[in-house]
Formats: structure tokens, C-alpha cells, sequence
């Protein structure tokens, strides 16, 4: 790999409220519609359940929830990305998908830190794009189990 | 060479060819005079010298190598195939399959093989110094003086017995262009000529080593023919590249000769020599035509991609019913029969995926003769072992895990079952006991059965064991039937042998057994007859990736919950429920039986009104029993079984999901969670 290619990531843009997020393309599978979701019980608030994804039973996690954004019903727009996670396929319900671009990485900056400001460690940095302002995801932490390790122990 | 991409293939033949080895040495050990079983062992064994040469793993290759040897003493007439001389080389097998196991769980195939390679140059030196004497007796056998071409007892008689018939025999020396480019092809065509006019007996060197151009630019053949030795040296020369023949003949006289001064000892070998060449040649073309039936092509399948392929095509089948239901709507004749039509083909595509998962028995079973054939020999004890129905199928998942659990039945049947040839006798019995392994299908199970003719289970000895472990009280004891008794071989911490034995002394009893099987949905039961023997019996289903389950709604839910855990369904009055300690309860057949309600435990939105009935599924773990409250039965259906994935291990109460008719997601409920 080059330094030209490392210079630029591609990115699959999406909405949630309103603000955009981006996560990397190659951790992208695909980009769903909403089709019927099967509830998973006892499971964390932001798992949603799970679809079938051309006969794969695939885990659906709500972002809204998942950020702590107050949820909304599924919409015309609402989309479901499937993405690669440590082997994992998981879905993320996300309010739009509609774009991909290529992002210099010197645009990439870290969170600012303020007091009450965003402390979430599944940012990796803001992009600025002109007048955008693109969130990049960890999805590694956003997909993070230990909410899931605890929701289970509660139960226990 | 990278090898890495061809591991996965050795591994998988080699275990093949081991197995192959195995195999053919215990019907070698049946008929030591069946020399075509030691050719068969012996191509595995060069198959798998070769293949181990090529990948690298030296220790493999070379023991692989000296066990060749004593094979070839052996179909050389050199060697008898006794029992102590299988016994070195089956302890060679061992040390090779477990080079195979290191290899195939990423280690490098390294062993110390110096005991074993010592014990097998043992076996083969043993014979050689007869040999020696042999030769030495018969000096006239060399071909012709300064050759360094001698004949082996086998050799001679083929030799012996050509001339007898007015064959001539010729040693002939052919020498390849100086500039010769494909060296073992010419050694390859040559031969070709050769064996169109009559038979090679012998070549210096060797057959392989020629293969694989080991020599210089000439060798020596030893050919009988009826032709004239101009006529062979002319076909010969036909071969191009082919410099110079040079044919000898080899005396008649001399080997006449030879027959009287060996009349004493000729006459003995012979008899036995001659009658495997004879053997030989019939059981040579009895096994290839063998080959020939057995030879379906395969092609060998990773199961992810079977599963894959699985997964595709269940989309395609409910894409089928959305076709089916759209077609019903428009009644277009047309498009009925389409539709009609596609549903059939689907289906049968559906059973070719299913059964290309199934794989015969016969890949667990094959590894049991050795297995029996080891322990009894360590026991002293002589049992013969039956294999019966070793062709049906199951799926590849279940093969997978039965292993384990039939060679604890199989220890346990050798160990306790059957008896001493001295206790046999004395009880009337042949001294070899036998043991009967039988698979068979029945419905949608596989039953899977290991029977001896032993001395049977001790009613009173298992009892007294349970009693003192503390597993059943004297009192509850004495009222159990015999089969009840026996049940209790299952329970844990009972091991019925009086000394621990290293075959049972394992801390693993037949308890192990029993869970192993139930958590593959199967179950195992045990009868015995005094004095008669034991049969186990283990039901399996026969795959692991479809089960039957009962569809329930719970409010706007679906729930599946798998039949073999469901005693059955019933719909009671909702005054019948009682409580007992803050529990709802009911009463089911006089027996007292904990409610649960799905959608509270489940947290599922109540959606539905209350009625004065309650729809319940009485589901049972062992013998503890619930009663799971549900708002209605949709029905019996078989579904495919999937995982929920890595991200959500262990929901609580819940084992896997499947994928309905209509392309959702319907949860499975593991109703051994739910029964504490």
C-alpha cells in the first residue's frame, strides 16, 4: 500500500437525527432495507432482535438507542447496514444511508475534549468536509459486548 | 513450497490411507497368505511415504519407509506376516497417525520413531539372515557371473516354472542414449515392449527407483519370453533413445541343475511358493474389480459451503411461497403450473442438499476393529468384532461427535462384558467372545447398537454400587425392575469394574456417554441378559441441523420449541391453576407442575386479551416437568437450525433460531433452561 492510498479513506455516510456519521467501506457488507425484526428477549434496550439476511440470522442493533438518541419509528428512509466486525455480521439501524465519499485523512480530527462534550469512545474523529461534519465510528467499540456481558449478569 | 494449501488434503488422505493400512492388515492377520491384502497395504503405505517425502515431514516419511521394507519381506515371501510382526507394524501405524493428529492440529509432525524404526529393522533383519543362508546354499542362481542380479526364492520359481511351460528367459541389459532426455519414460516404454511379449520378473534396480531415474544410463531386466532374444533385443531397439541391448540367456541347465541339488529343499519351498503366485494372481483381479465398483467419483466439499449453499437455497424456497401465494391471487393457469412445477424441483433439490451433508457410519466405525483387536490383546481376552450396517447415513455433524461415546461403549463392552477365555469355557461358551456393532434407520433416527455376548450385568452389584454412592436409597432399591437397575449404569460416579483397569479406570463413566448422546437429541438405553450379554442402544436423529418443533404463538410472537423436549399440549380452564408458594401451578395427571408464562418470562408486549382458557405445552427436562403458557399451537413443523451468531451468545432461554416460511426469524426455546 502506498502513502497516495493511506491518504484517503472511503466512506459510507449516514443520518442519524441530525448529524452524520461515517464508517469505512471495507467494514461495509451491505446496506438493507428494514424487513420484519424478530425480537430477541432479554437482550440490551439498543438490540433490536434479529432479521434474516438471505438465511443468515443476523443480530440488529439500534444506533439511535445504542448513542442514547431518542428512537423514532422506522421510516421510508431507515435503513439497516450490515456491517463486518471481528467475524461478527451485525446490522445497525441507522434514519438514512445515501453516500459515499473519499475523505483525506488529513481532515480527520480528534474529539475535542470539553467538559460535557462528547466522551463516547466509539468516535474515532469529526471529519470536516467543507461545511459537513462527518462522525467516524469505531465500529469495534460501538459493537462492544461488555454492555452485553452486563445486561446478562443483571439478569442472572 | 508453500504447504499450507495442501495440508487440509494431506491430512485427509493420509488419514485415509492410514486407515486403508489399518484395515488391511487386520484381514491380513485373518489370511497371512493372501498376498494381494500386503500389496494393498503396501501402495498405501507408498502413497503416503510419497506424500509425506513431498510435504516435507522427514520423521513421517521415513518410518513410513521401514515399515515399506518389512512389507516388502513380506510379500516377498522373505517374511511370514505373524502376529509378532503385525504387531511392530501396527505399533508403527500408531506412531504415523499420531505424527497425522500432530500435523493436523498445526504441529510439525516431528516423533521420536528410533524405537519403532528399530523394532520394524528387527523384523525385517530377522528374516534376512535366512535369506543369506538361502542364497548362499544356491550360488548358481545369479543371472550371469559379474552381474549383481540374484533371485529370490519367488523369483526362482517363476523362473522354474516358465521353463517348465518352454519359456526362455533373458537378461538383458539395456543402456539409454548418452543424451537421453526423459529417462524414466524410455525405462517406462521399454517396459511397455516387454511386457507385450512376455513377463518381467525382476529389474536391477528397482521398479521405483527406475521411476524416479535413480540410475545411471543402463539397467538389467529379467524377462521371460517365448520370443527369440534377437526378436526382444529388436523390439527393445524400437524404443528410441534406446543405445544398446545386450541379452543374456539365462541357462536352463544351470536352474535344473539347480533343481537337483535343491531337490530336498526346493521341494518344501515350493509348495508353499507356488500356490500364492497362484492365490496371488486370483485374489489380484477379485480386488480390482472391487476397485472398479467401489470407485464412485467424489469430490471432497467444505461443509461451510454446504451450509452456505443450505442457506441460499431456504431463501429460494420462500421466495417459492411467495410465488405460491401470488400465482393462488392472480389464477393464472399458466403461472400455476410455472409455479407448480418450480415447487417441485425445489424440493428435490432440497432433499440432494440434505443427503450431500449425510455421510455412512462407516467413517466412525472403520477405526473400531484395531481398537477392539488392541484392548483384547491387552486383556488378554479373545473377541471378535461384527460390523453390521456400517452404510447408513448420518449427518456429517453427528459423525462427528458420535465417536467418542461408541468407543466408551465399545471399552466398556470389552472391559466388563465379555469374559476370559477361561470363564467363557467354564460357562459353556467359545472362547472368543463377539461383539456386534449395528447401525440402522428407523423413522427419523438412527439407531446405533453395541452388543456383546458376555456374562451380562450383575443386577446385584450395580445396586450395591448405587446404593453405597449414594445414588438410590436400599429401600428405593429393592423395589426398581432389572432395566431400571441397569438405568442406574448411567448415573454418575458408578463404574461396575471391581479393579480400575486402564480401559474404564478413565473417570469417565457411562454418565458421560449418556449426556454426550442427549445433547445431540439422541438418547441411549441398556438391556442386559445374565449370563447372555448386553446390548446398548442409542437413538440418534438423523440430522443435527433439522429438528421438529412445535410452533407456538406467544402474543404476536412466534416461538418454536423443539418436540423432543414436549410431553404434550393441553388447553386448561384458567380456574384449574393453583398456587403454591407465590408459584402458579397446575395439576397435570396427579403429579403437581410448575406454570410458566412465556410472555412474562419472554417480556413479550401483551397485545392479546385474557381468555378463560390457557393454551399450555408441558415440556419436560430428565424427569422434571413445566408447563409453558402460551396464547396458541401453530402447529408441528421441521425447521433448519441456525445460530443466533457471536454477538448474542447465550440469551437466556433460548437456543438458536430458524427461519420461518415467510423469511422471519422465529427463536428457539431451550426448555432446559427454563427447568431448573
Amino acid at each position: 500500500m502506498t502513502d497516495a492510498i493511506l491518504q484517503e479513506v472511503k466512506v459510507i455516510v449516514f443520518q442519524l437525527k441530525d448529524e452524520e456519521y461515517g464508517v469505512e467501506v471495507e467494514q461495509v457488507k451491505s446496506i438493507e432495507r428494514v424487513q420484519h425484526i424478530t425480537r430477541v428477549p432479554s437482550t440490551p434496550d439498543f438490540v433490536e432482535g434479529v432479521i434474516n439476511l438471505r438465511g443468515v440470522v443476523t443480530p440488529i442493533v439500534d444506533l439511535r438507542k445504542r448513542f442514547g438518541i431518542d428512537g423514532i419509528d422506522h421510516s421510508e428512509t431507515t435503513r439497516v447496514i450490515i456491517v463486518t466486525v471481528k467475524d461478527m455480521d451485525v446490522g445497525l439501524v441507522v434514519d438514512a444511508a445515501n453516500d459515499v465519499i473519499d475523505i483525506s485523512r488529513d481532515a480527520v480530527e480528534p474529539t475535542p475534549e470539553v467538559v460535557g462534550g462528547v466522551e463516547a469512545d466509539y468516535i474515532r474523529g469529526v471529519a470536516k468536509l467543507e461545511k459537513r461534519l462527518l462522525i467516524l465510528l469505531n465500529l469495534d467499540k460501538v459493537l462492544n459486548s461488555k454492555e452485553l456481558e452486563e445486561m446478562k449478569d443483571i439478569e442472572k | 513450497m508453500d504447504r499450507s494449501q495442501y495440508l487440509d488434503m494431506f491430512i485427509d488422505e493420509s488419514t485415509e490411507h492410514l486407515q486403508a493400512v489399518n484395515d488391511n492388515l487386520l484381514k491380513l492377520e485373518n489370511n497371512p497368505n493372501d498376498l494381494s491384502i500386503v500389496n494393498e497395504v503396501f501402495r498405501s503405505a507408498h502413497t503416503l511415504k510419497g506424500m509425506a517425502a513431498t510435504m516435507g515431514y522427514d520423521d513421517l516419511a521415513s518410518l513410513t519407509h521401514h515399515m515399506e521394507n518389512v512389507l516388502d519381506a513380506i510379500r516377498n515371501n522373505k517374511l511370514a506376516p505373524e502376529s509378532g510382526i503385525l504387531d511392530v507394524v501396527f505399533e508403527s501405524v500408531d506412531d504415523l497417525e499420531a505424527m497425522v493428529n500432530d500435523i493436523a492440529s498445526g504441529g510439525e509432525g516431528k516423533r521420536d520413531v528410533t524405537e519403532a524404526v528399530r523394532k520394524l529393522e528387527a523384523a525385517e533383519s530377522g528374516e534376512k539372515a535366512i535369506e543369506e543362508v538361502s542364497e548362499q546354499s544356491m550360488p548358481a542362481f545369479e543371472a550371469s557371473p559379474g552381474s549383481s542380479m540374484a533371485f529370490d526364492n519367488f523369483e526362482e520359481t517363476v523362473l522354474r516354472q516358465s521353463y517348465e511351460q518352454g519359456y526362455k528367459a533373458y537378461h538383458l541389459t539395456i543402456t539409454l542414449s548418452k543424451d537421453v532426455i526423459l529417462k524414466a519414460a524410455r525405462v517406462f516404454m521399454v517396459f511397455e515392449i516387454l511386457e507385450q511379449i512376455g513377463e518381467v520378473i525382476k529389474t536391477v534396480p528397482s521398479v521405483d527407483q527406475l521411476e524416479e531415474e535413480k540410475f545411471d544410463l543402463s539397467f538389467e531386466v529379467v524377462v521371460v519370453t517365448k520370443d527369440s532374444s534377437e526378436e526382444a533385443i529388436a523390439k527393445v531397439m524400437k524404443v528410441s533413445e534406446v543405445h544398446n541391448v545386450d541379452a543374456k540367456v539365462i541357462d536352463a541347465s544351470t536352474t535344473e541343475q539347480q533343481d537337483h541339488d535343491e531337490s530336498k529343499t526346493s521341494e518344501i519351498e515350493q509348495a508353499p511358493v507356488v500356490q500364492p503366485t497362484q492365490t496371488k494372481e486370483a485374489v489380484a483381479t477379485s480386488s480390482k474389480e472391487e476397485k472398479t465398483t467401489q470407485g464412485g467419483k467424489t469430490i471432497r466439499v467444505n461443509i461451510d459451503r454446504l451450509d452456505s449453499l443450505m442457506n441460499l437455497f431456504e431463501e429460494l424456497v420462500i421466495d417459492r411461497g411467495r410465488l405460491e401465494q401470488i400465482s393462488k391471487d392472480l389464477d393464472s393457469q399458466e403461472l400455476t403450473e410455472t409455479v407448480e412445477h418450480m415447487s417441485r424441483i425445489s424440493g428435490d433439490l432440497q432433499t440432494i442438499i440434505l443427503n450431500m451433508r449425510m455421510v455412512p457410519v462407516e467413517q466412525v466405525f472403520n477405526r473400531f476393529p484395531r481398537m477392539v483387536r488392541g484392548l483384547a490383546k491387552d486383556l488378554s481376552k479373545k473377541v471378535s468384532l461384527e460390523i453390521i450396517g456400517a452404510e447408513t447415513e448420518l449427518d456429517r455433524t453427528v459423525i462427528d461427535e458420535i465417536g467418542d461415546p461408541l468407543v466408551h461403549l465399545l471399552r466398556n463392552s470389552i472391559d466388563h462384558g465379555v469374559e476370559t477365555p477361561e470363564k467363557r469355557r467354564a460357562s459353556g461358551k467359545g472362547e472368543e467372545g463377539s461383539i456386534t456393532l449395528r447401525a440402522y434407520h428407523s423413522g427419523n433416527h438412527v439407531f446405533i447398537e453395541v452388543s456383546d455376548d458376555g456374562a451380562g450385568i450383575n443386577r446385584d452389584k450395580v445396586l450395591q454400587k448405587a446404593i453405597t454412592s449414594g445414588v438410590v436409597t436400599e429401600e428405593a432399591g429393592q423395589t426398581l425392575s432389572d432395566r431400571q437397575v441397569y438405568e442406574l449404569l448411567f448415573s454418575s460416579g458408578l463404574s461396575t469394574a471391581d479393579e480400575i483397569s486402564d480401559i474404564s479406570g478413565r473417570g469417565v463413566g457411562l454418565d458421560v456417554v449418556k449426556s454426550k448422546i442427549e445433547s445431540l437429541g439422541g438418547n441411549v438405553t441398556v438391556d442386559s441378559k445374565p449370563g447372555n450379554g448386553t446390548t446398548f442402544l442409542i437413538q440418534l436423529p438423523l440430522t443435527l441441523s433439522i429438528i421438529s418443533v412445535m410452533l407456538v404463538e406467544v402474543q404476536k410472537e412466534i416461538y418454536a420449541v423443539p418436540l423432543s423436549s414436549i410431553i404434550e399440549t393441553a388447553i386448561i380452564k384458567k380456574e384449574d391453576i393453583m398456587a403454591a408458594h407465590n408459584q402458579k401451578v397446575i395439576d397435570f395427571r396427579g403429579s403437581v407442575v410448575p406454570l410458566l408464562d412465556l410472555t412474562d418470562f419472554f417480556d413479550v408486549p401483551r397485545t392479546e386479551e385474557d381468555n378463560d382458557y390457557v393454551s399450555i405445552v408441558i415440556v419436560r427436562k430428565g424427569d422434571k416437568m413445566a408447563a409453558l403458557v402460551v396464547n396458541s399451537f401453530i402447529g408441528q413443523q421441521e425447521i433448519v437450525l441456525k445460530s443466533l451468531g457471536n454477538y448474542l451468545q447465550s440469551v437466556v432461554a433460548i437456543s438458536g433460531a430458524t427461519i420461518l416460511g415467510n423469511g422471519q426469524v422465529a427463536l428457539i426455546v431451550d426448555c432446559n433452561a427454563l427447568i431448573k
